[in-house]
């Protein structure tokens, strides 16, 4: 005899449930990708996860004793995760999203531990060889996400040391360690096997992620949530769920899509990015000098660029990470709304790898209240500067020089380009002739239509507001 | 069919889907993409509940669960919380 509550924790009404939670991930995936429905494709998906756990508990029921251990943990990283993404700035997206996806990734490694050495029940060959995908995969998502998050944030430098031929050597007996480990984990779950593995994969993911430069954190990071997913999957095999196999495995997968788009946008290859060592690093480690010969420099002051901008009648804005560390947005907004007062044609132009992840300049001008149809991708822009009259260059460096397209000996030839030289006057905002993430000198600079504006972004875009205003330039229109 | 086969099965059409759902996406949406396909992947959250169901009442499997449970949730709600707020900021003008 069968009651509603048996029927309510039956395999059928939880096969149901997984399957909608399966089709919600996949559908909030899916418009993710699209402008008009990612904030509601986002909500779906979280209530999709949220749907997979209800049917999950229905179906367990776990005993009271557990409700405790379920509610600590949950409690816990609620709570943590909020306060994170509540308070972490704009500017610092890059480095969260790394940081959340190694914690993803030590949840996997966590799962597949304590079954390797408390759950009896996993005694299989495919529970153990699942068991050692998932310590592998978790462990190095988890370090490398970690490294990837302490470079971006400048807690940790590209050390001299990691760009020598010896790093591929080290990396080399760490992988074979942990083929080792895992090799021999199936005869001896709980025992020396796990460690070694668990150990050396972490080791490797240190060892992988840190001679890498700053300039190819973003593809890092994404392959590093490519590989959470792929954790998540593993761990799927090791409990036996389907549901955590699809979503892994589809995360992984679109995760690997979204990689080779970012290389595809900076002309690298996801292999020289992982054993190429830092681009340009030649410059970076210990060349002391950062200003690498320039000779034909001309700055000027504010009060000249205001000019141009006063007689302008379209002027491009090409906002890049100096801006983004200047927390300079919502001046640069403040500027625009003053030009386009005066009757200046204004817009943005946002290269693929803008900021420190491909539409992460996006995000941050979207936060000042630049209207969305002002930022002008690279295709559109690139044939429309010839008839510009002012391109003002914000802390873009290697992303407008124009060797990518003419010098071959250059690291950067051949990498899509914004093409500011075709523009009448080219103004570059920057602290210093200091070198870019790629650590290239940029022949834009030396150009007879370029000018240096040095100084910190943010002052130097209220410096141009109030020479702006000096010039009349608010007041004029208002009068006419 | 045994659970192993039907399990690669799911793998392998689920890794196919994957790659299809993306297939052409803005590079706006890049940053916010890779944070939502990020809480996604905290999913393992699944994997944690099933192993504090049938922990036994085992208090050393209990705590590392408990644990697990814990970081995968951090991702989960930190990667939707971030998404939206990201998401929350692409309006077109006039919205408000």
């Amino acid at each position: 005899m069968t009651t509603p509550m048996d029927f309510l924790h039956g395999p059928l009404v939880s096969e149901a449930i997984d399957l909608g939670a399966v089709l919600l991930l996949a559908l909030g995936l899916k418009g993710l990708a699209k402008v008009s429905s990612a904030r509601s494709a986002n909500a779906l998906a979280a209530a999709a996860m949220l749907l997979a756990v209800v049917g999950l508990l229905l179906q367990q029921q776990p005993e009271p004793a557990a409700w405790a251990w379920i509610a600590a943990g949950t409690g816990l990283g609620t709570v943590a995760g909020m306060v994170t993404a509540r308070r972490v700035p704009m500017t610092a997206m890059p480095e969260v999203v790394a940081l959340f996806n190694g914690c993803g990734g030590m949840a996997s490694l966590l799962v597949a531990m304590g079954v390797a050495l408390f759950d009896a029940d996993a005694a299989g060959l495919v529970d153990r060889i699942s068991i050692a995908v998932s310590v592998f995969v978790g462990a190095i998502t988890f370090s490398g996400s970690l490294v990837a998050m302490a470079k971006l944030q400048g807690w940790l430098d590209t050390p001299a040391w990691t760009q020598s031929q010896l790093r591929h050597g080290v990396n080399l007996v760490l992988a074979l360690l942990c083929l080792g480990g895992a090799l021999l984990l199936p005869a001896d779950p709980g025992g020396l096997p796990l460690w070694l593995l668990g150990i050396a994969a972490t080791l490797l993911g240190i060892g992988v992620t840190l001679p890498i430069g700053g300039a190819d954190m973003p593809v890092v990071i994404s392959l590093l949530n490519s590989y959470s997913g792929v954790a998540a999957a593993a761990a799927g095999f090791v409990v036996g769920s389907r549901l955590l196999i699809v979503a892994g495995a589809m995360v992984g997968a679109a995760g690997l899509i979204l990689t080779q788009v970012m290389c595809t946008a900076m002309n690298r290859s996801l292999v020289s990015v992982l054993f190429g060592g830092a681009l340009g690093a030649g410059a970076h480690v210990g060349g002391g000098g950062d200003e690498a010969g320039y000779s034909r420099i001309t700055s000027c002051s504010p009060e000249e660029c205001a000019m141009a901008l006063e007689q302008a009648e379209r002027v491009v804005f090409v906002p890049g990470y100096g801006l983004a560390v200047a927390q300079a947005q919502h001046a640069l907004r403040e500027l625009s709304k003053l030009l386009e007062a005066h009757g200046v044609e204004v817009s943005y132009a946002i290269h693929p790898v803008a900021g420190r992840m491909p539409g992460h300049m996006n995000v941050l001008l979207a936060e000042a209240d630049v209207p969305y149809e002002q930022l002008l991708e690279m295709d559109t822009i690139n044939p429309e500067f010839p008839r510009t009259d002012v391109v003002i260059v914000l802390g873009a460096n290697d992303v407008v020089n124009p060797q990518a397209k003419s010098d071959p000996s250059s690291p950067l030839f051949g990498m899509p380009v914004l093409e500011v030289d075709q523009a009448r006057q080219v103004f570059v905002v920057k602290r210093s002739l200091g070198a870019g993430y790629a650590g290239i000198a940029n022949a834009l600079f030396e150009l007879p239509q370029t000018a240096m504006v040095f100084g910190d972004a943010k002052a130097v875009i209220n410096g141009l507001i109030s020479e702006l205003r000096a010039l009349g330039v608010g007041r004029a229109k208002m009068a006419a | 069919m045994n659970s192993l086969s039907s399990s690669l099965w799911v793998l392998l059409l689920g890794s196919l889907l994957g790659l299809e759902l993306i297939g052409k996406v803005p590079p706006t949406l890049h940053t916010p993409l890779m944070s939502g396909a990020n809480a996604i992947s905290g999913i393992t959250i699944l994997a944690s509940l099933t192993l504090i169901g049938r922990a036994h009442g085992q208090p050393a499997l209990l705590a590392v669960a408990s644990v697990s449970l814990a970081f995968a949730l951090y991702n989960v709600v930190g990667g939707f919380v971030v998404t939206d707020r990201m998401l929350a900021m692409f309006r077109r003008r006039g919205e408000r």
